[in-house]
């Protein structure tokens, strides 16, 4: 279970252009939960995951995880039990390494970095078996740098990088919105997947609402660093994206974009 | 003859100087400056040494961790207290020229004629007279390969995995659950443990220890670098360790030539620098032509 309790989060804090985002925000997240989060630019979806990943501080509030108060933890050592995939296909993967190599440094998470052989010729049998499902090709160019490859294919591999080892959340920034439709339908059925299989908890954010209603066992809005929408359960079964776009669209007359 | 063998020697000694700079240059993207210091460090060390009779074999592993921990030094101004990369390679080499005069109890302490890795008893005993003359390039050529073959393995290993990483993309390096900061501060260490090493050797090969053997150095290096790995950029029967100690070889050639077609040897680092410069902008023009 994972808690966000009563964060306070300013921007540029002590100058002109001091901006509140959060003011005593909770949110509570069950073991299992899929979670989609959708909302305007700048409504706190992004921050959200930041503050859970430790990229950035908070100003005040508690961060807990089954009981453990992670709030003042370092973001590497909270990474030992979050798998996380960024909007750009760049940053789950290194460029100038091979397949094999990067899913061979993946493979070696929360295992200590060595002075053991990097890379494992006898595993590659076993990442080809994870690759061949994705229909990328990719399991034929195991010793290519993944700097060539395309950016679906590197997110692809980006997303299985991040849930080759046993973690407990796998947080997903955007992660198909930089990818064209379909091969951002191909990641999104690929990370279904993951999620079933690992039962993993997974929070999402998306500027796709479809993705948002159909995938997901629960659906938050954000709007100006509130949680104005959160259905759960059979309550999101029901939620239709007609619905959810009304709401949205209310929300961004009122800002005024 | 003798110009040739001098350039293999040099080149060659500091092609292993050349290997640190690739690791922060090109796999850290650090610019470190420190090597201006810690190159000079291993000279002083191996004076100091040697004068004082120690065993000059021992010199080397000396330097090197010597060398590895002024590199850590700079790591951990860099990542534990924020100092730029540039800045704080620039604190540590000015350091370290106080810290090289006081190792070495004064600006330039000459050891002829005391046994060194290239000079002594051993040596002597077994290998034949018509050898000697190339018995110091042998000794250093032999060392060159080693160190390489060294870093090739190190490149390998899971460490080693993390270390081009942390240069490529040091997102997914916190990702996988591993400070960043450390990693650079290895990757460092290991640089500068090359850098100090090469300047033990150049002590020996020289003769002599000189407070001014770290100017230039970076630019040495970079320029070895920068040739080795966009001049050999296609050629796959070099790896990259190979094309650095070719670089090198090349560029120490190349400063070599200039000399002896009538410069002075007080215009070294005039050509050095010109030299660099040069081979900045080609480099430059080569990756815009292959795009």
């Amino acid at each position: 279970m994972l808690e966000l309790k009563n964060i306070n989060k300013n921007y540029n804090k002590g100058t002109v252009n001091e901006h509140c985002l959060f003011q005593d925000f909770s949110l509570r997240i069950e073991d299992d939960d899929f979670v989609s989060v959708v909302g305007s630019n700048g409504s706190g979806k992004t921050s959200i995951l930041n503050i859970i990943c430790g990229t950035i501080p908070v100003d005040k509030g508690n961060i807990v995880v089954n009981g453990e108060d992670i709030t003042n933890k370092q973001d590497f050592l909270r990474h030992r039990k979050i798998g996380r995939v960024f909007q750009d296909p760049s940053k789950g993967t290194c460029p100038s390494m091979t397949i094999l190599e990067n899913m061979s440094l993946a493979e070696n998470k929360g295992r200590p970095y060595n002075l053991g052989r990097g890379a494992n010729k006898a595993k590659i049998q076993h990442y080809q078996d994870m690759l061949r499902p994705l229909n990328l090709g990719l399991e034929d160019k195991m010793h290519t740098k993944v700097g060539v490859l395309s950016g679906g294919q590197r997110q692809a591999l980006a997303l299985l990088m991040s849930t080759m080892t046993p973690i407990e959340f796998l947080i997903l920034d955007e992660h198909t919105a930089a990818l064209d439709p379909k091969t951002a339908e191909i990641i999104m059925e690929l990370t279904d997947k993951i999620v079933h299989e690992k039962k993993v908890t997974t929070i999402m954010v998306t500027h796709n609402l479809r993705y948002a209603v159909q995938y997901g066992n629960r659906l938050i809005m954000m709007h100006e660093g509130k949680a104005i929408m959160d259905k759960s359960g059979s309550e999101k079964d029901q939620v239709q994206v007609d619905e959810i776009m009304r709401v949205f669209n209310q929300i961004s007359v009122e800002c005024g974009n | 003859m003798t110009l040739l063998l001098s350039v293999l020697e040099q080149g060659m000694i500091y092609a292993i100087m050349a290997l640190g700079l690739y690791i922060t240059y090109k796999i850290l993207d650090f610019p470190d400056l420190t090597v201006d210091g810690s190159f000079p460090m291993g000279a002083a060390i191996t004076a100091a040494f040697i004068t004082k009779g120690l065993n000059p074999i021992l010199t080397l592993p000396i330097s090197f961790i010597a060398g590895a921990g002024v590199g850590a030094i700079t790591g951990l101004i860099h990542v534990k207290l924020k100092v730029r990369d540039l800045l704080s390679g620039i604190i540590m080499m000015t350091a370290l020229y106080t810290v090289n005069l006081r190792i070495a109890g004064r600006a330039n302490l000459p050891f002829y004629n005391i046994r060194t890795i290239f000079e002594n008893d051993f040596l002597d005993s077994f290998v034949p007279e018509a050898i000697r003359p190339y018995q110091t390039v042998i000794i250093i050529f032999i060392i060159v390969v080693v160190m390489k073959l060294l870093l090739d393995w190190y490149m390998s290993t899971k460490s080693g995995f993390l270390l081009r990483a942390v240069g490529d993309n040091d997102v997914l390096v916190t990702s996988l659950g591993v400070d960043k900061g450390l990693v650079k501060i290895v990757g460092l260490a290991i640089s500068n443990g090359l850098v100090t090493l090469s300047g033990c050797i150049f002590a020996q090969q020289q003769g002599f220890f000189d407070a001014t053997f770290g100017t230039g150095t970076m630019v040495i290096g970079l320029a070895s670098v920068i040739i080795g790995t966009s001049l050999f950029k296609r050629v796959t029967l070099f790896n990259v360790t190979t094309s650095v100690v070719t670089g090198s070889l090349l560029y120490k050639g190349c400063v070599a030539l200039a000399i002896s077609a009538g410069l002075a040897a007080s215009d070294m680092k005039l050509v050095t620098a010109v030299l660099f410069l040069l081979i900045l902008v080609i480099s430059q023009a080569l990756e815009k032509r292959r795009g």
